[in-house]
């Protein structure tokens, strides 16, 4: 298999493209036959949370696979070198902005947040454009847009990327204007500048491929677990929960409840993968759209074990001034979706 | 050959010591093999992604665990 994908890797993307798409067609109708199969009243609690399970799981599964594989093979031609020489020296603003686009195409890992930043502070990408770059980075990734995607449709995924762009680029920039260069830790400031030089990255379009395949392995193989059990919650409160029981904690007259949930985000971490099903049931029963999205970002922007490794390079005032401006451009992005939707 | 892995202790860099262990013992190459986890120690060798592996001082993979294909790809020749 692998010889001929490299033989003809165009007819390869091409076949697979149709297969995949058919397969994720046929999910709906699939499920259908398969709950009417089992010994369960389709009305029932028990028949809706199964259809809900057995159609969700392998249509998030397919479209996560399909997404993470073709961001696997944009991300080749991405990588942080080019990036970085990309935003080396530009100008605040319209840097910012292509930080923050560049956040989504660029593979990034937290553990990777550290020497990422510094390898950015040494070609002379200033310090609220690598900001821009590190929140969109996490926040915008292709596994949270394929899940919102899959489970809610393009337009609350376009929104959810929309706004999380808004927010890197906005608070990249406030503190990029906020002049907070003295706040790295010295050791960071004391490393030598080099001009970026381009990483010979010229990769063939067969070594693409296989990128996208190791890509799926990594990704899907560590996240599936998650979406399995992020989707059998969300299918015991589809079917159990009744409705409105969560409007009124978080639904949208409960003035507090975007502050409310952006806070519990905060000290949370959870991936994108488990938290989306999770969403999409209290969204089902009621809570507010804004509230919500508020939530997910405040939990996959800002998680405590990225602000721990960040504090190796970050001085604490300048960690707090990060969590404080991200927090608040989030609860705008909340208060304001709730108010206008 | 003396390998070193840069990485500040996540999943994939521990993987990937392992994986250079074991198939480095199948290939019969002797090597040495460390970690690299103060991270002025990785920036020295200015990679931007972890895990990283270095071998007799030259950065041949950033970001990512190998792929089983790769690392069996330095021990040949």
């Amino acid at each position: 298999m692998r010889g001929w994908t490299h033989r003809q890797p165009l007819v390869f993307l091409f076949v697979s493209a149709l297969l995949w798409f058919g397969l994720y067609r046929l999910l709906e109708p699939a499920s259908e036959v398969l709950v009417a199969l089992l010994p369960v009243e389709r009305s029932s609690r028990l028949g809706s949370a199964l259809q809900f399970f057995l159609y969700d799981t392998p249509k998030v599964l397919v479209l996560l696979t399909g997404v993470v594989f073709m961001m696997g093979m944009v991300n080749s031609w991405f990588t942080p070198e080019r990036t970085r020489a990309i935003l080396a020296g530009r100008v605040e603003g319209v840097a910012n902005a292509m930080a923050a686009g560049l956040g989504i195409v660029t593979p990034f890992c937290s553990c990777s947040a550290v020497p990422l930043f510094i390898g950015f502070v040494q070609a002379g990408v200033p310090l609220g454009v690598t900001f821009s770059f590190l929140i969109a980075a996490p926040m915008v990734n292709e596994v949270a847009l394929a899940l919102l995607f899959g489970l809610f449709g393009w337009k609350i995924a376009l929104i959810y990327m929309g706004l999380g762009l808004a927010v890197a680029i906005i608070a990249g920039w406030v503190i990029g204007r906020l002049k907070m260069e003295a706040h790295l830790e010295d050791w960071v400031r004391d490393m030598p500048r080099f001009s970026p030089d381009e990483a010979d990255s010229a990769m063939t379009l067969p070594q693409r491929i296989d990128a996208g395949f190791a890509s799926v392995r990594e990704i899907v193989g560590r996240v599936w677990p998650y979406i399995l059990g992020g989707i059998a919650v969300g299918a015991g409160i589809h079917g159990y929960v009744p409705e409105d029981f969560m409007a009124s904690i978080l639904g949208k007259d409960a003035w507090w409840s975007v502050a409310l949930a952006i806070l519990i985000g905060i000290p949370m971490y959870a991936n994108a993968a488990g938290i989306i099903p999770v969403v999409q049931a209290l969204l089902a029963k009621g809570a507010a759209l804004g509230t919500v999205l508020a939530f997910m970002m405040s939990v996959i922007a800002l998680s405590l074990p990225e602000m721990v490794i960040l504090r190796k390079v970050l001085k604490l005032r300048l960690i707090a001034v990060f969590i404080g401006v991200v927090a608040c451009g989030i609860l705008v992005v909340g208060y304001v979706f709730n108010a206008v939707m | 050959m003396d390998i070193k892995v840069l990485g500040t202790g996540c999943m994939s860099c521990t993987n990937t010591l392992a994986l250079i262990e074991q198939i480095a013992k199948e290939k019969g190459v002797a090597i040495t093999l460390s970690k690299v986890d103060d991270i002025k120690d990785i920036m020295s060798y200015r990679v931007m992604s972890l895990p990283g592996v270095v071998i007799d001082g030259k950065v041949v993979h950033a970001g990512g665990m190998p792929s089983r294909d790769k690392i069996e790809s330095w021990f040949q020749g």
